[in-house]
């Protein structure tokens, strides 16, 4: 009999494939197989066979370190973690009633919201792709929903267009392709693209055209009923009589363009902002609260990093206790540091120049977000709107609605700015209560007659003005990336530094993870071959 | 008042445009709505308050604790030499991003000769020229010294 053992799966071959030539080839593999190129996950990573005693302090307790935290004791590391704050996850938090927040400068919000509400003032949603995070979210028991991304009947809203009225998405989108498609079209039968195309390719596209844009038997795009049944209806159809339709009437080509929809359109096209995407039942930070669970017990809260130093023997960790004020310094064989680079640039650090100048070249971008507690779900009831975004060329930059909790009496927490570049300076400078005042007035254009009449409470985050990170998210440049983000990688003697900014998935919660499982996984050769 | 500044709106500036450009580059989670109409004024005390008062603070104390300090600009011993604030302004550094992709050099010039003059007494101002020397120079970024 032939000895070969042939795999049953082809999860079986994968792994076969996994231990006979490491990641790399398995990844190819899974590449051959039409399997993996939405991602260079390729399962938790499978380390094993630490030295005896052998040991690794993590810094920062959030996604980066607290995977890190959980894979290396599993390989069998003595683990120690320590963090600055009073709580795990880091940027994966949600804020509910009962929290404080506070700001470098000292200013506390209270957050008033009801029981079950929440703002996740940092990551709100997750791609399908992102396939480290869904994998440890399924293997920690969080459970997730669909985030609804993508709402054809949430509005656009831009101040110079249509009079400053916002417009459903769906009207002025398909009003976009439909003007488009019979500019296309004019184009083609005046024969202006005949030297670019085939005879055959010419009459496929106006057939595209026509049906796409939505356009009548002549190529015009005119607003007849079945213009509507894509952007809808004057009159809806109805039952018996009087059900015939009427169709609603587009809008110019000009008031359109004015509306720069297409950048919406383009937004969806986006990679990481396509559908199917998911949020954690219950609030963000349920992530970090599962990866608790499994680490809790090797983390110190409350604990700042003061200074990091190594040498042949060791690294050793200086740390204060922010509340007792207490000091001490941890030591341990190796270190896995996820402090982000905003605090890190002015922290001791005992390594390299290559590695200090890629700190010093990292600034990180800026956020705002505001939770606002409506007191009943107007959205729903008067816009029908269920989840989605209405987006906005003021300050705010957007409001969006829960993805939860659909068609529930009571209370709920719209978001009611996500603010970046200028807008979210001008945000941040504000004090918390000038910011919810804002957010108000700008949010009011979409919904003027139930936005302050049911505005309950607010909660304001401002991410350039958290203490324990200054900034959103590292900004790296084409530039700064050859430059520096090999030296930030790369293994300065006993430390290894890992989170979102050692990532080129920078700004989402996967980067992060990928970070931490490729730093552990260059840590644990590093030491096996010590 | 904050709440006019916020809904005074103008024509796109070239700045905006430049960072919406940089924003798609590095495919961060983004609001989506494309760029806002939100302009930044071209004098010094107001692009103060609307950028630099974010993170400085309105009375340019600045904030955070040890380790985590953003540093005062107000009686800042450091600014004396303007090319000091000028190429941080240029290149960032640390938690503190460059501007060079939201502020004209004009409005940098600007808001540098307010930070000088108005929290500081250096009443030399800052001009665009000054800028483009900065600019073309390249100086390496000084390191922070941020616990004096
Ligand atoms: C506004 C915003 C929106 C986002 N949206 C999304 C999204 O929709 N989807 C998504 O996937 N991602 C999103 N992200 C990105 C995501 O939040 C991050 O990529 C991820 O959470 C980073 O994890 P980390 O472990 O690298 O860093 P962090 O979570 O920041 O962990 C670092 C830890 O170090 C601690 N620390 C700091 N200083 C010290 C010190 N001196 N001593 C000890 N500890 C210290 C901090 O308190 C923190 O807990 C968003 C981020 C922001 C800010
Ligand atoms: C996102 C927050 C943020 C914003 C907005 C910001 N800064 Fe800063 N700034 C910082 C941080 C953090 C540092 C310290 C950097 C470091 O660690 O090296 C700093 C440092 C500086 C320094 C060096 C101070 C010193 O003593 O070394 C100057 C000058 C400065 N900023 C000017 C400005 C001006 C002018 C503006 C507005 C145009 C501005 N900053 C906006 C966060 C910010």
């Amino acid at each position: 009999m032939d000895h070969t053992i042939l795999p049953q799966t082809r999860r079986e071959l994968l792994s076969m494939i996994g231990k006979a030539g490491g990641g790399v080839a398995m990844y190819q593999a899974m590449t051959a197989l039409g399997h993996a190129a939405e991602t260079q996950f390729s399962g938790p990573p499978a380390l094993a066979g630490a030295r005896k005693g052998a040991s690794v302090l993590v810094l920062g307790a959030g996604l980066a370190g607290m995977l890190a935290a959980h894979e290396l004791t599993k390989a069998g590391y003595k683990v120690q973690v320590l963090e600055f704050q009073d709580r795990p996850g880091g940027r994966n938090y949600s804020i509910r009633g009962g929290d404080k927040v506070v700001e470098t400068d000292g200013t506390v919000q209270d957050c008033n919201f009801a029981p079950g509400n929440y703002l996740n003032p940092g990551p709100w949603r997750i791609p399908h792709h992102h396939r480290t995070l869904l994998h440890y979210c399924k293997a920690l028991g969080v459970e997730l929903e669909p985030f609804i991304q993508l709402n054809h009947n949430a509005f656009v809203h831009r101040t110079k267009a249509f009079g400053g009225k916002p417009q459903r998405y769906r009207e002025v989108a398909t009003d976009f392709k439909g003007h488009v498609s019979e500019l296309m079209g004019k184009a083609l039968n005046a024969g202006s693209l005949d030297d670019k195309l085939t005879k055959e390719d010419k009459d496929k596209l106006l057939v595209a055209m026509r049906e796409w844009g939505a356009l009548d038997k002549n190529m015009a795009y005119t607003g007849d009923l079945k213009v509507a049944s894509q952007r809808g209806y004057d009159r809806a159809p109805g039952g018996g009589v009087g059900g015939a339709p009427t169709p609603s009437a587009v809008n110019s080509l000009s008031d359109t363009l004015s509306s720069n929809v297409w950048t919406q359109m383009g937004f969806f096209f986006n990679y990481v902002m396509q559908t199917t995407m998911f949020q954690p039942k219950g609030g963000m930070d349920m992530i970090g609260k599962a990866f608790f669970k499994q680490v809790g017990k090797l983390v110190r809260l409350n604990t700042r990093v003061t200074a990091i130093a190594q040498n042949d023997q060791g690294v050793s960790v200086s740390w204060e206790d922010t509340k007792t004020g207490q000091k001490g310094v941890a030591a341990a064989d190796y270190c896995v540091c996820t402090i982000p680079a905003t605090i890190l640039n002015q922290i001791d650090i005992q390594v390299g120049p290559a590695m200090k100048a890629a700190l010093k070249a990292l600034p990180y971008s800026n956020s705002v977000k505001i939770g606002l507690e409506m007191k009943r779900r107007f959205w729903e009831e008067d816009y029908s709107i269920y989840g989605g975004h209405s987006f906005t060329d003021q300050a705010i930059s957007l409001i969006s609605y829960p993805n939860n909790n659909f068609f529930k009496d009571g209370s709920a927490v719209l978001l009611g700015a996500f603010a970046g570049g200028a807008g979210g300076y001008q945000l941040a400078g504000m004090t918390p209560a000038q910011r919810i005042e804002a957010a108000l007035v700008q949010g009011s254009v979409f919904h003027p007659a139930e936005y302050r009449k049911e505005f309950a409470s607010g909660v304001a985050f401002a991410w350039s003005r958290a203490p324990w990170i200054m900034g959103c998210c590292a900004t790296w440049t084409e530039e700064s990336r050859a430059a520096h983000y090999q030296n930030l990688c790369a293994l300065d003697g006993r430390i290894v530094l890992a989170g979102e900014h050692a990532s080129y998935y920078g700004c989402w919660m996967e980067g992060a993870l990928l970070s931490s499982l490729d730093a552990i996984t260059r840590l644990h050769q590093r030491a096996q071959a010590a | 008042m904050m709440m006019n500044q916020m809904l005074r709106y103008g024509s796109l500036a070239f700045g905006v445009a430049a960072l919406a450009a940089t924003v798609a580059l590095r495919a961060q989670d983004a609001p989506g709505g494309g760029p806002t109409a939100v302009e930044v004024s071209g004098e010094g005390k107001e692009v103060y308050e609307q950028i630099c008062q974010a993170c400085h603070m309105a009375d340019a104390k600045g904030g955070g604790g040890a380790g985590a300090v953003i540093p005062a600009l107000a009686g800042n011993p450091r600014l004396a030499d303007k090319d000091y604030p000028t190429v941080i302004l240029l290149k960032g550094r640390g938690g503190m991003p460059w501007f060079s992709d939201i502020l004209t050099p004009e409005q940098m010039a600007a808001v540098l000769t307010y930070v000088r003059g108005h929290f500081n007494d250096y009443q030399d101002p800052v001009t665009v020229a000054d800028i483009e020397r900065v600019t073309t120079a390249s100086p390496p970024v000084p390191d922070c010294n941020c616990t004096q």
